[in-house]
């Protein structure tokens, strides 16, 4: 397309600049300095030690994102289906939650999962024995699905109401039956959308704090917290906080490159 | 689409909102408990009586509304005309920069964000307030709505715009007749996640307000002492007063598209 | 012995006047010194007050509204704002980023900040009432050894809250956090401070030791109680306890109170190896425009009926002792709210720690919260690197397939 706006991107490029490229260097300043300011690489070497909290991160983020994809997937095509009007409400309906309080709905989800929560008291009023859902990796999952999969339905959606019915009925009309028309027509069509919506969940999922220390109990200490520990712990170390943040962030840059990598090009040929 | 997977659709939705509305309706329901907190004690109505003398309260969602509305809308006009101009770039190298440079306040921690921000205020002699709040709102919610609307863009068919063009319409012209119907759902959908982030933000917002207080603040602050249920009783107004809104509008709007449709079929 | 009636009946009629006399004088003996309170009536002040969230009698549940009263008697403005950490607080005044004339952070964070001379000096004199109301054992704390920056606020203590449906046999010690006949029901403090000075008591030493040693051992004696933790928590604490879902947990005596108002079952007790005594004090941060009213609102706090209201409401104990006149009989003759001296003897509130120690103190926490990597870590881990194969495998195959068509097409 010969779109010529280059300098419509001016304002966000410079504002960007302002006030995020110049704060992540004050960042990346304190990650490599010690209190008094001198050249260290100590701070990098402790947050290497703290790798395996950072895997741990990224697993559960990799998982929440992957259900959220799933999950999401038809949610947005049978929304995308709807007339206008309802997608308008529905898309209005899928954010709405969001507007209470984050505090506020993870305390109401250890409300619904413990052990004594509401979940567990209908199964024993039916006769089921209680079943243990608070304080596992997989209640932080959940934090995580319940709290991001609304980034992923939106994306998904304003892409998706572009695959037009005719295209879907020729496919059909083709041959092409369920699974035929989902993997060649439908998903190749909405690749953009779904390149938005995994970065929008993962990324930030991956720094979360919080959904850890309130649904997942002892064992799920994530890197988000761990950085949470080193800025607002005992002592107000800017340079450790700093440097962890830093690994996180590469490591978090490196994954969403190599995936857009892949799936630009998938997107790219999909639309030629 | 068939009879059969048109309810099953309808089924999921329904089941998909229940997931969604869980949390909410327990929040609700005990927004109507007698004591603080998630033990039912009894029915009452304090909360909502006492959250109207709760100037705290009170002044800071005034302040979150304000900032949410200002920081949303900036963010919407920034991050929309950000993809655009991204997107008419020929130059791989760059593209591939920025679109990284946007990731990055999604995936620095919030908490670096806010201390970063704060050390650059302090840095640039700015006190904290209003205008801090604001600017480093819209930093964290132009993302979202900067990759709602790029990715409108890359599925639009060029052609239209050149049409356009070629029978003569300005380039300022055709974009508004052409392009921008195309991705304004990104746009909308951009300006959700923005007011929500924006909303919903404490750990920026702390180290950024100054003396200005938000929601969030306040409702974090009660982390020590338990959250009061005059908060959930704010929300739960909050909440009926927008599915209100949304139910009557959009009752409103459908009648007229069926209205609507009913006239062109007689034709 | 006609005399001796007469006297008798002579000092009944005495006692009863006299009781009466000073119930009804014990709210006029209190009553606010209207001349001091004037003296900038007309001034048009604003003071920015910083205080934890929840931490003053707003008027909800028939309580007075502390600030609305400040305000009608002095006419000075208050802009109320809340804070959630000692350490939150700490980095922002420090960043300068905000103006406050009177913020309220515990013993330890009071005596880092007069070192890092983030605070103003009081002028005593100002504050009549700290002379007059404010009990002994709070003047010269260790925290303010010289009385100089700090009015204290509230105070309260650390104890074990256990549930007594659950846990039938005695409990005197720390020891139970570590039972595992409790496995899975123990709740323990998300703050490296609060659950270090648990382990370090335990283990005989100090709360404050600067020792890298013991503290290795503390954080040593941390890991290993990590089987039976259910959680990490603050204020989920209260659910978890009222709702039986956790039997036992370390918390402040004044929550506890509130907790046992919905479960009767809870029960309190300060462990024999000692526990931790905390001071909220009001502090004047360096920079401050209107000392004199922040003073006189440090001043009001510490009235009698004001402080009775605040720790009505928040629960915690007053150190002002006038105030106990004007509160709750219950409340004030309450072992765990204000435990006898003799109880209090095994107490220890918290210093400030040098920058080393607190330093290692957060790596030692984060090295326990991490912990050993279990089995299902690695499984996890191999999913995932099996799962970013996969992708890869089949990008890379798509690609090749689609080269392979275009190929065929040219």
């Amino acid at each position: 397309m010969k779109l010529n706006a280059r300098w419509t991107s001016y304002p966000y490029i410079v504002w960007m600049i302002l006030f995020t490229v110049i704060p992540l260097f004050l960042i990346g300043y304190f990650a490599f300095t010690d209190a008094s300011g001198d050249f260290t690489i100590a701070n990098m070497e402790q947050a290497v030690k703290y790798i395996p909290a950072l895997v741990k991160s990224v697993s559960l983020a990799a998982i929440a994102t992957v259900l959220c994809l799933v999950l999401a997937y038809p949610f947005a095509f049978s929304m995308s289906r709807l007339s206008f009007e309802r997608q308008k409400m529905m898309s209005m309906l899928i954010m709405l939650p969001m507007w209470m309080n984050f505090l506020l709905r993870t305390y109401a989800w250890q409300a619904i999962l413990e052990d004594n929560g509401v979940i567990n008291m209908l199964l024993n009023s039916v006769g089921l024995s209680s079943v243990k859902l608070i304080n596992t990796s997989g209640a932080v999952v959940l934090g995580m699905v319940y709290n991001y999969i609304p980034f992923m339905i939106l994306p998904l959606y304003s892409v998706m109401t572009k695959i037009d019915k005719s295209v879907l009925e020729a496919a059909n009309d083709l041959g092409a039956g369920f699974f035929a028309t989902l993997y060649r027509v439908i998903l190749p069509l909405s690749m953009p959308g779904i390149v938005s919506g995994t970065t929008m969940v993962f990324v930030p999922a991956v720094s979360t704090f919080v959904i850890s220390g309130m649904l997942g109990g002892v064992n799920n200490y994530l890197i988000g917290d761990l950085i949470e520990t080193q800025f607002l712990g005992n002592s107000y170390d800017l340079n450790c906080g700093s440097a962890t943040s830093l690994l996180l962030m590469i490591v978090v840059l490196i994954t969403m490159a190599i995936f857009n990598h892949f799936s630009d090009e998938d997107a790219e040929e999909a639309l030629v | 689409m068939t009879k059969g997977r048109r309810k099953l659709s309808g089924v999921y939705i329904a089941l998909m909102l229940l997931f969604l509305y869980l949390p909410i309706f327990v929040l609700i329901v005990f927004s109507f408990n007698s004591s603080k907190g998630y033990s039912w004690t009894g029915f009452s109505w304090k909360w909502y009586k006492e959250l109207f003398s709760n100037e705290l309260i009170l002044h800071s969602l005034k302040n979150t509304l304000i900032i949410a509305a200002i920081a949303s809308v900036a963010s919407t006009v920034l991050g929309a005309a950000a993809a655009v101009g991204v997107f008419s770039m020929k130059n791989k190298t760059l593209k591939g920069a920025i679109n990284n440079v946007t990731n990055l306040p999604l995936v620095s921690p919030e908490i670096v964000m806010g201390i970063s921000l704060m050390l650059l205020f302090s840095f640039a002699r700015m006190s904290g307030g209003f205008l801090s709040l604001v600017i480093s709102h819209i930093s964290f919610c132009v993302p979202s709505v900067y990759f709602s609307v790029l990715p409108k863009l890359r599925q639009m068919n060029g052609n239209l715009y050149e049409a356009a063009l070629d029978l003569g319409c300005t380039p300022p012209r055709a974009f508004m007749k052409v392009v921008l119907p195309e991705i304004m759902p990104g746009i909308i959908t951009g300006f959700l996640m923005a007011f929500t982030y924006s909303l919903d933000d404490f750990v920026v917002s702390y180290f950024t307000a100054g003396n200005v207080q938000t929601l969030s603040i306040t409702i974090y602050s009660m982390v020590k002492k338990r959250v009061s249920p005059e908060i959930n009783a704010l929300s739960t107004i909050l909440f009926v007063v927008v599915l209100m809104i949304l139910l009557v509008t959009n009752v409103r709007s459908i009648k007229k598209e069926r209205a609507k449709e009913k006239k062109m079929m007689k034709i | 012995m006609q005399m001796k009636k007469i006297f008798s009946v002579f000092l009944c009629v005495l006692l009863i006047l006299s009781s009466l006399v000073f119930g009804v004088s014990a709210d006029d003996a209190y009553a606010y010194d209207e001349e001091y309170y004037s003296k900038f009536k007309n001034d048009n002040l604003t003071l920015y007050v910083y205080n934890w969230g929840e931490y003053i009698a707003d008027g909800s549940d028939d309580s007075m509204d502390v600030i609305e009263e400040f305000e009608a008697l002095t006419g000075i403005r208050v802009e109320y704002t809340t804070f959630d950490t000692n350490e939150g607080l700490y980095s922002k005044l420090q960043s300068g980023s905000a103006y406050y004339d009177i913020i309220i952070p515990s013993d330890y964070m009071i005596s880092r900040m007069a070192q890092s001379g983030m605070l103003e000096k009081l002028n005593y004199s100002n504050i009549p009432n700290f002379e007059k109301y404010v009990d002994e054992t709070f003047r010269n704390p260790d925290y303010d050894v010289n009385q100089e920056y700090s009015v204290p606020y509230t105070w309260g203590t650390v104890g074990l809250i256990y549930n007594t449906k659950y846990v039938t046999e005695a409990v005197d010690s720390w020891d139970i956090l570590w039972n595992e006949n409790y496995s899975g029901k123990i709740l323990m403090f998300s703050n490296s401070r609060d659950a270090f000075a648990i382990a370090l008591k335990r283990l005989g030493y100090s709360m404050n030791t600067e020792n890298p040693e013991e503290l290795r051992e503390a954080a040593d004696l941390l890991t290993a109680q990590k089987d039976v933790v259910q959680a990490y928590v603050m204020d989920q604490i209260f659910d978890k306890m009222t709702e039986e879902n956790a039997w036992i947990a370390p918390y402040y005596a004044g929550d506890y109170l509130t907790m046992s108002e919905t479960n009767e079952d809870l029960a309190f007790v300060f462990p024999k190896e000692g526990f931790n005594q905390f001071v909220d004090a009001m502090c004047i941060p360096k920079g401050c425009v209107n000392k004199e009213a922040a003073e006189m609102f440090i001043n009001f706090m510490c009235e009698p009926r004001v402080s009775a209201e605040n720790c009505g409401y928040i629960g915690y104990s007053t150190p002002v002792s006038a105030a106990k006149d004007l509160m709750d009989e219950e409340m004030v003759s309450n072992e765990v709210a204000y435990p006898s001296a003799e109880v209090l003897e095994n107490s220890e509130t918290f210093r400030n720690l040098s920058d080393e120690t607190n330093k290692l103190l957060d790596d030692l926490w984060i090295e326990v919260r991490i912990g050993k990597l279990t089995a299902g870590f690695w499984v996890t881990v191999a999913l995932l690197a099996m799962g970013v194969c996969a992708l890869c495998a089949l990008s890379i195959y798509r690609k090749q397939k689609r080269l392979r068509a275009r190929n065929a097409v040219k």
